[in-house]
């Protein structure tokens, strides 16, 4: 993500370090962008956390291409203000085959963000964990308002811990 | 031996004499004593599922991927373009105008189509809608939920959209629709059962035929045509209905 990604809106610049070590630079803005009315956002990843499909809706909610958005991995929707034990107790769960749901704010490619309730089951096949498949709804907004309040709190702590 | 070809219950009761004639061809055309037997609800259909009397069915979301990952069935075809799409809808002079306007003790009328309703539970989450905060009037089929809405006795209704858009314009202009489902993915699955697993080939390359030598009798069943179904496009399906059921 860069500048120009921003198209003329003002953002903060943030660096994100992800569990692999990898650390890259995002601008992001404070607008949000709604969740579209009764569709899912639906992605399949390989069991690394490389996206191997993702379906228009999540095309349209990330700003991406399908193209950007295939062969990466999921966290480059990550956005800075989620913490990261959100994120290793999702893997925590899948790893164990087990399916895992909560609250996400996500980032666009252009800054902005968009909130979902997501769901992540690991793909089973001849009891092989062999990729995950994730959904994602609209969420309502008081459990928006509850998470991002919990996320800040957490996000707080950790960065206190890396101090 | 004879076989059982079922439907789900959700069907439209006006395409029924296409799925006799269906039957028929099919019987004729692989050589199976094959006999269609058709339930009027989901527990009766469940009952002879369970109890290993079903060969082939046309079913449901729900009931594919139970009979998928529990009982054995192999996917075999799928309606083109026809994906299971959920609609709310309440009375044309209701207050509600967009979900986050409906409140808790809503008053839903409903059949017992199970993804038709966890959808619309889904599609109802935004106001904080949970299923305990829903209560349920049950009705046969859709032209009953209809009318439940018409007179009063609910607020809201979860229709199947194929079902919704093909009742009477009279009743559908006493209703409005709030928000319709673009999930595009979750469609019914033509199944074969553990008896059938040999002739899987044989029973799609029929179905699949019928697309060029039998339109008019793919119309009476509400369909426009078959396509192939392999196993891991159903698993799909299946791992995504999976996310939906909390």
């Amino acid at each position: 993500m860069t500048l120009a990604d921003l198209h003329g809106e003002s953002g903060e610049e943030h660096w994100l370090t992800y569990y692999d070590g990898f650390r890259r630079r995002v601008f992001v803005t404070h607008r949000e962008v709604p969740f579209p009315e009764g569709k899912l956002i639906v992605s399949r990843t390989d069991p690394s956390g490389v996206i191997t499909h993702a379906n228009q809706a999540f095309v349209d909610m990330s700003g991406y291409s399908e193209d950007e958005l295939v062969g990466e991995q999921h966290y480059i929707l990550r956005h800075p203000d989620m913490p990261a034990v959100a994120f290793k107790g999702l893997w925590d769960t899948i790893s164990q085959g087990k399916k895992w749901h909560g609250y996400v704010k996500n980032l666009r490619k252009d800054g902005a963000f968009y909130w979902v309730y997501a769901t992540v089951v690991p793909n089973i096949r001849d009891g092989r964990i062999v990729s995950y498949t994730s959904v994602r709804r609209k969420p309502s907004r008081r459990k928006i308002e509850e998470m991002a309040a919990l996320y800040k709190s957490l996000l707080q702590e950790e960065q206190g811990n890396r101090q | 031996m004879k076989y059982t070809l079922t439907l789900s219950p959700d069907f439209n009761t006006k395409y029924l004499a296409g799925w006799f004639v269906l039957n028929t061809r099919l019987q004729k055309q692989l050589g199976l004593p094959l006999h269609l037997d058709l339930f009027t609800d989901f527990s009766a259909c469940h009952a002879a599922i369970d109890a290993g009397k079903i060969d082939l069915i046309y079913a449901n979301p729900a009931d594919g991927a139970m009979l998928l990952r529990e009982k054995q069935f192999v996917p075999v075809v799928h309606p083109r373009m026809r994906p299971d799409e959920t609609i709310i809808a309440v009375p044309v002079d209701s207050p509600v105008n967009r979900i986050e306007d409906f409140r808790p003790d809503l008053r839903v009328a409903a059949t017992d189509d199970p993804e038709i309703n966890m959808i619309g539970q889904i599609l109802l989450e935004p106001a904080d809608i949970t299923p305990a905060d829903i209560q349920y009037q049950r009705c046969e089929n859709y032209v009953l939920v209809a009318k439940a809405l018409m007179n009063g006795q609910a607020d809201a209704g979860f229709f199947l959209a194929e079902t919704f858009a093909e009742l009477s314009p009279t009743i559908r202009n006493r209703l409005r629709v709030i928000l319709k489902s673009q999930i595009h993915v979750i469609h019914h699955l033509f199944l074969a059962g553990p008896r059938l697993t040999n002739q899987v080939d044989e029973i799609r390359q029929a179905l699949l035929a019928m697309n060029d030598t039998e339109p008019g009798l793919l119309k009476e069943i509400g369909v426009t045509g078959w396509q192939a179904t392999d196993a891991e496009e159903a698993e799909f399906m299946v791992d995504l209905m999976d996310t939906l059921v909390d």
